[in-house]
């Protein structure tokens, strides 16, 4: 069996602040803003790196993440980057959104960056509700999943079902790198005990770096991430981990659903 | 195109005055009446004559591209979105943003007829929404009004220079008349002034620490100074940027206080009047905002009346009024639907109010 070692800078990263975050506990933001800054310094883009802060819990990532900032309206974060790219093409620029930021309220300005191929990499966080307003249905809650205003569970008759950027990207044109991972943990349960595989994280790390290559090589790059939210979710933080792995992962199939430019194989 | 004369839409105009003001991006949506002023600019895209001239890209909506123009001026770029009433409506949420994170950027808006859809007539009834904010919160928008082509032509140069030397959006107001009259313009030779942004835009961390361009601050205490901050700038505009015409007031009776294409009927008014011997004035604010209410109490100390002719069903009006104080006459002649008033519509008002004889 092949053990397989996680190749994390060593030391202080020069793209992260030394800011406690925000972040509930069990949530998985704070591992997708290591792995930013993780790519931010291996491929040595920090000093030439503007991040759209967008609404929801990411949005005080300016604290933490060490560049240049501008904090987008709900939903607005890819036409910002859009105007800001085609200004300055010099530079590398992303955002972070939350479902309902951007399959929400901002499906129209992500759907049109990715048409027009515009060089920017959007990082959308799906953890299948609201956060930061207090849980509730968000366009990626799962079928019969109970919310704040969803109480008796998502009714698919009423508000349809799970909505899935990544595919609706996967068949636009301009979008040259499209890809769902997780940034959960997945639990494998043995008799004697449970052991936790980092293989799901591995590969959204590679994606968030492949995310930033295809950028360099002017192409649009989107990476969905699952995520848990246990807070909102009113559940454990490890139950939270299995219910990605029980249900979430089977409405959102992880995996490349696009690579126009075959960054994955360079 | 310096230094000769054109003969140009005010659309067109207000165009390649933005041009010549050292544009570096537009972000278009169409809309009746303004889509001149996209048009021109995609056909003039890539003319060597404009070096500055960077980026040119139509959006998918009207808040698409207001955020583009953020993040375009984000970058320090001169950025520039028009459009018109319902589409004016849809920018107020950039430009709440542009204002707390203080953005420098040119909006313009070609006025016609509301609310909803109204129709493609002119209309002064922006006037609230473009004077007292817009959108949510605390903030103020320059306000420009042009009353001819020639002023279409020569406004983005002020707009950009205001927007940059205090950091807040700018906004170019006119009406589908002043849009889509045709005139004969100059444009008098311009070099556009080097905007310092190293200071603040988002250009990349190298060598200083991270710029971040922000509205959100959870602080309650720290809110209140950055929002207190923004208005004693906004109190140094008011005293140092306040533009408007004044037009035989010395010695006037009676002053018609009026803006863009009002203003223009109004004139020819003043100069009719004056003929017959009647002291007929015109006082035309050329910033709407700031308001020109210094000059306009300095009028009124003088014993003058007033008559306030709108677009509109009296919007300025509110603000003449404050301006002028208790104890003026002000009355007012609107019109709205898409309506422009008469010469002979405001004179009979003149005489009903028994300034002129019957």
């Amino acid at each position: 069996m092949s053990r397989t070692v996680l190749k994390v800078k060593q030391g202080k990263l020069q793209s992260l602040t030394d800011n406690p975050t925000h972040y509930c506990a069990g949530c998985e933001h704070g591992t997708l803003t290591r792995l930013i800054a993780s790519a931010m310094d291996e491929l040595d883009i920090r000093e030439r790196t503007v991040m759209i802060d967008s609404v929801g819990c990411s949005v005080l990532a300016y604290n933490y993440l060490n560049c240049d900032h501008i904090v987008a309206a709900h939903g607005r974060a890819p036409a910002v980057a859009t105007g800001l790219k085609r200004v300055r093409p010099e530079l590398m620029i992303f955002t972070v959104q939350g479902d309902g930021d951007a399959a929400s309220i901002g499906l129209l300005e992500l759907i049109y960056a990715a048409q027009r191929g515009t060089p920017i990499t959007v990082f959308l966080v799906n953890n299948a509700i609201y956060g930061m307003t207090g849980g509730q249905m968000a366009p990626t809650t799962l079928t019969g999943q109970v919310t704040t205003t969803t109480p008796y569970g998502r009714d698919a008759l009423l508000t349809g079902t799970e909505l899935d950027a990544s595919r609706i990207l996967s068949g636009i044109e301009g979008a040259a790198y499209v890809k769902r991972a997780s940034l959960v943990l997945t639990e494998i349960e043995g008799e004697r005990g449970s052991v936790y595989t980092i293989r799901n994280l591995l590969d959204a790390k590679r994606s968030v770096e492949n995310a930033f290559r295809v950028q360099a090589l002017g192409g649009f790059a989107f990476v969905e991430l699952l995520s848990t939210c246990s807070v909102n979710w009113k559940l454990p933080v490890l139950e939270a981990k299995r219910y990605v792995r029980d249900h979430m992962i089977k409405k959102f199939p992880l995996g490349l659903y696009r690579d126009k430019i075959g960054v994955e194989k360079k | 195109m310096s230094n000769q004369r054109v003969y140009l839409k005010g659309n067109e105009a207000v165009a390649y005055g933005a041009l010549e003001a050292g544009l570096n991006a537009y972000f278009a949506y169409p809309i009746t009446p303004s889509s001149e002023i996209p048009e021109t600019l995609a056909k003039e895209f890539g003319n060597k004559k404009y070096p500055e001239y960077k980026f040119f890209l139509q959006a998918a909506s009207e808040l698409e591209a207001i955020n583009m123009v953020l993040g375009a001026a984000s970058g320090g770029a001169r950025a520039m979105t028009a459009t018109s009433s319902p589409g004016f409506s849809l920018k107020q949420e950039g430009l709440s943003y542009a204002a707390g994170m203080e953005l420098p950027c040119l909006i313009v808006d070609i006025c016609r007829a509301g609310p909803g859809l109204g129709n493609l007539g002119p209309e002064q009834s922006d006037y609230f929404q473009s004077t007292k904010g817009g959108g949510h919160g605390n903030y103020r928008l320059i306000v420009l009004a042009p009353a001819s082509v020639q002023e279409m032509a020569l406004f983005p140069r002020i707009g950009f220079d205001l927007s940059f030397k205090y950091r807040n959006p700018a906004l170019i107001l006119g009406d589908s008349f002043i849009g889509q009259l045709k005139e004969d313009v100059e444009f008098p030779d311009f070099k556009p002034p080097a905007h310092e942004v190293a200071s603040w835009a988002a250009t990349g961390a190298k060598g200083r620490a991270p710029h971040i361009l922000n509205s959100l601050e959870l602080d309650l205490q720290k809110h209140y100074k950055h929002i207190g901050n923004i208005f004693e700038k906004y109190k140094r505009i008011e005293e140092n940027e306040v533009l408007r015409e004044e037009y035989l007031t010395e010695d006037a009776e009676t002053i018609i206080v009026a803006f863009g294409i009002g203003a223009r009927v109004a004139k020819g008014v003043v100069n009719n009047q004056r003929r017959k011997g009647v002291k007929v004035g015109l006082f035309r604010p050329i910033t709407l905002w700031p308001f020109p209410k210094k000059q306009l109490r300095k009028l009124a100390s003088e014993g003058k009346r007033f008559l306030d002719v709108e677009l509109n069903t009296g919007q300025m009006l509110e603000d003449v009024k404050l301006a002028v104080g208790d104890g003026v006459t002000v009355d007012f002649l609107g019109r709205w639907g898409g309506l422009v008033p008469t010469e002979a519509e405001i004179e009979r008002k003149l005489q009903k109010l028994e300034v002129v004889a019957a």
